[in-house]
């Protein structure tokens, strides 16, 4: 019951599905025709995406030269618009993110599918899941109540308001991804591979650690890349509790100070700008910049997972 | 036996982390139901904020959030139920259903705020609906498909194609094949799929940003075409723009915007739960 969450296989495929042969209809022929429409809906949606995206971004390649773009000062009011300062926060929170969540993540992923028992795992399973249904504005919002406070007193900063705080906050958002991805990987690892180690006299921990992870590596790279995905395209919480400052950090320990993300630049400022102005276009290049980085990161984690699904099919045939 | 020590320190270890994990979610629920509860009657439900929005109610902003939520719903599910139907259904294994399959992964990547700058571009400037319920339904919508798409093909899918075969061979169309065996069998795990998409939906801010929510407003909308109030929206709002605000109306909109959030996922769990234990293949 507990593991029959996935299809077991991949459902062969319909090319030659029943009722093909049969044209039905006039009302068959539209409804078939609507659906496939529906279909493609998709696709033309990602394009009209993009092409608005350029649309109002463009303009602002043309109106700021590059070299102005690549500064590193951000302070649209007297026309500066270096983004330097935004990627490197958005860069800084997201792999910060991304170190602390995936560990986390394989961890927990090994307590809920290997480690306790079906009945206890079917409650943490939908408790994860919960985590993931939180708006982002709530956690933010408990973050600069419960978090922000701790932190400015154990790192004795002025706000508490840090690129920490962030990484924090949204390396624990990104769990229930990398959770969820890493338990279903751990769980396709077939039953005999456990047996062998157990049968060679290996512990539970050993099979574990040496067998059962290592076979679901590319499961637990899509995971990573699923959840930078998520990531970096965290608005609200990191909005709320990293300060907004736009700097370029010039060493490690400026993880401590404030920082501002190319995400939350857009949320604060977007609402603010006059429409057609340069600040304007050029939050839509910010936002453009965005749509490239997770269409280019979703498309190498579709990569890993399509090559996964033909290796898996070769080993069982 | 070091081996053993090794595993039981290894797991100590897991079990910890996973508990690091784990009990904040619950951590998180508990505070703000606590903090938030005192904050809760019938006037905060039902009466306009008043006093710079510093006492009253949330009125305005729960209906607003209603109205996005059902605006979503009327985009997405007809688009999404479409979509996974045909590509379970239909779609053959050839380059255009491959394209869909990259479009719908990158759809599900796409960061909210980008969302929201998509359709301040084409719905409030570019087709002139301005800051209203329909330019936010419809980005919330668009938002909203890959996760309906997503879970729905799957609940098509389970379904064991001996059905179709069987409703085939008394001479049903394709259509009524999926109509009449394919779709009752697949609902429940259709609304599950329905209801998680449009619950991510209901807690968005940053798509409505700057394509549907408003500061403040004296009274509810009255159109589709005007702007609103939203839970997501106000609980930022409150929290970070307005100096001085009563600690208690704050924890009691997360309260409220939680409740609505949590109890639409827990009806989709339940929901799932419920019929998996009736399901018969």
């Amino acid at each position: 019951m507990a593991h029959s969450d996935q299809p077991l296989s991949p459902t062969p495929q319909l090319s030659a599905a029943p009722g093909s042969g049969k044209r039905g209809t006039l009302a068959e022929t539209l409804i078939s025709r609507a659906i496939q429409v529906t279909g493609i809906s998709t696709v033309v949606l990602v394009l009209l995406i993009f092409v608005f995206l350029i649309r109002e971004g463009l303009p602002a390649f043309v109106q700021v030269p590059l070299a102005d773009l690549l500064s590193a000062r951000w302070y649209p009011i007297e026309d500066y618009f270096g983004l330097l300062p935004l990627i490197a926060g958005s860069l800084i929170i997201t792999v910060g993110a991304a170190v602390i969540a995936l560990p986390l993540g394989v961890a927990t992923a090994i307590f809920i599918a290997e480690i306790v028992p079906d009945w206890v795992r079917d409650i943490l399973k939908p408790m994860v899941e919960i985590l993931a249904g939180i708006p982002s504005v709530v956690i933010g919002f408990v973050g600069m109540l419960v978090i922000v406070p701790l932190f400015r007193v154990a790192f004795d900063t002025p706000t508490g308001l840090t690129a920490f705080t962030g990484i924090v906050l949204l390396a624990w958002m990104a769990l229930p991804t990398v959770v969820s991805v890493v338990e279903d990987v751990l769980d396709t690892v077939p039953r005999t591979y456990r047996d062998a180690g157990l049968a060679l006299g290996m512990t539970r921990w050993q099979t574990i650690a040496k067998i059962v992870v290592p076979a679901g590596k590319s499961g637990i790279l899509t995971a990573l890349m699923l959840g930078v995905g998520r990531a970096i395209g965290e608005t609200m919480t990191v909005m709320m509790v990293t300060g907004n400052a736009p700097r370029i950090p010039s060493g490690p320990l400026d993880i401590f100070r404030p920082a501002r993300t190319m995400t939350a630049t857009i949320a604060a400022e977007m609402g603010e700008v006059a429409q057609g102005s340069t600040h304007y276009h050029v939050l839509f290049a910010v936002g453009l910049t965005l749509f490239v980085i997770t269409f280019a990161i979703n498309l190498a984690a579709a990569a890993v997972v399509f090559r996964r699904t033909k290796r898996a099919e070769r080993m069982l045939s | 036996m070091s081996r053993q020590l090794s595993q039981r320190i290894a797991f100590t270890l897991i079990t910890l982390v996973a508990g690091l994990v784990i009990l904040p979610i619950m951590a998180i629920i508990v505070y703000i139901a606590i903090e938030g509860l005192g904050a809760i009657s019938w006037s905060f439900l039902t009466e306009m904020p008043r006093d710079g929005m510093k006492a009253g109610g949330l009125l305005p902003a729960i209906v607003g959030t209603l109205a996005l939520t059902i605006g979503t719903a009327i985009v997405a599910v007809p688009i999404g139920m479409g979509g996974a139907i045909y590509l379970s259904e239909y779609a053959k294994d050839n380059a255009s259903t491959r394209a869909i399959r990259i479009a719908i992964i990158n759809l599900a990547g796409i960061p909210s705020v980008v969302y929201g700058l998509f359709g301040l571009g084409l719905f409030v400037i570019f087709l002139n609906f301005g800051t209203s319920i329909v330019a936010g339904s419809l980005t919330l919508g668009i938002m909203t498909l890959p996760v309906i798409i997503s879970t729905a093909e799957e609940a098509l899918r389970a379904v064991p194609q001996s059905f179709r075969l069987v409703s085939t061979s008394l001479g049903g169309t394709r259509w009524q094949t999926i109509r009449r065996v394919v779709l009752p069998q697949a609902l429940p795990g259709i609304i599950t799929g329905i209801i998680l998409g449009i619950e991510r939906a209901a807690g968005e801010t940053a798509p409505i940003l700057f394509t549907a929510a408003a500061f403040f407003l004296p009274q509810l909308p009255n159109s589709v075409f005007d702007q609103t109030m939203a839970l997501p929206y106000h609980l930022f709002v409150i929290s970070t723009q307005v100096p001085g605000m009563p600690l208690q109306i704050q924890y009691g909109t997360a309260l409220v915007l939680l409740t609505f959030v949590l109890s639409l996922n827990i009806i989709a769990t339940l929901i799932r739960r419920h019929y998996r234990q009736k399901r018969v293949w």
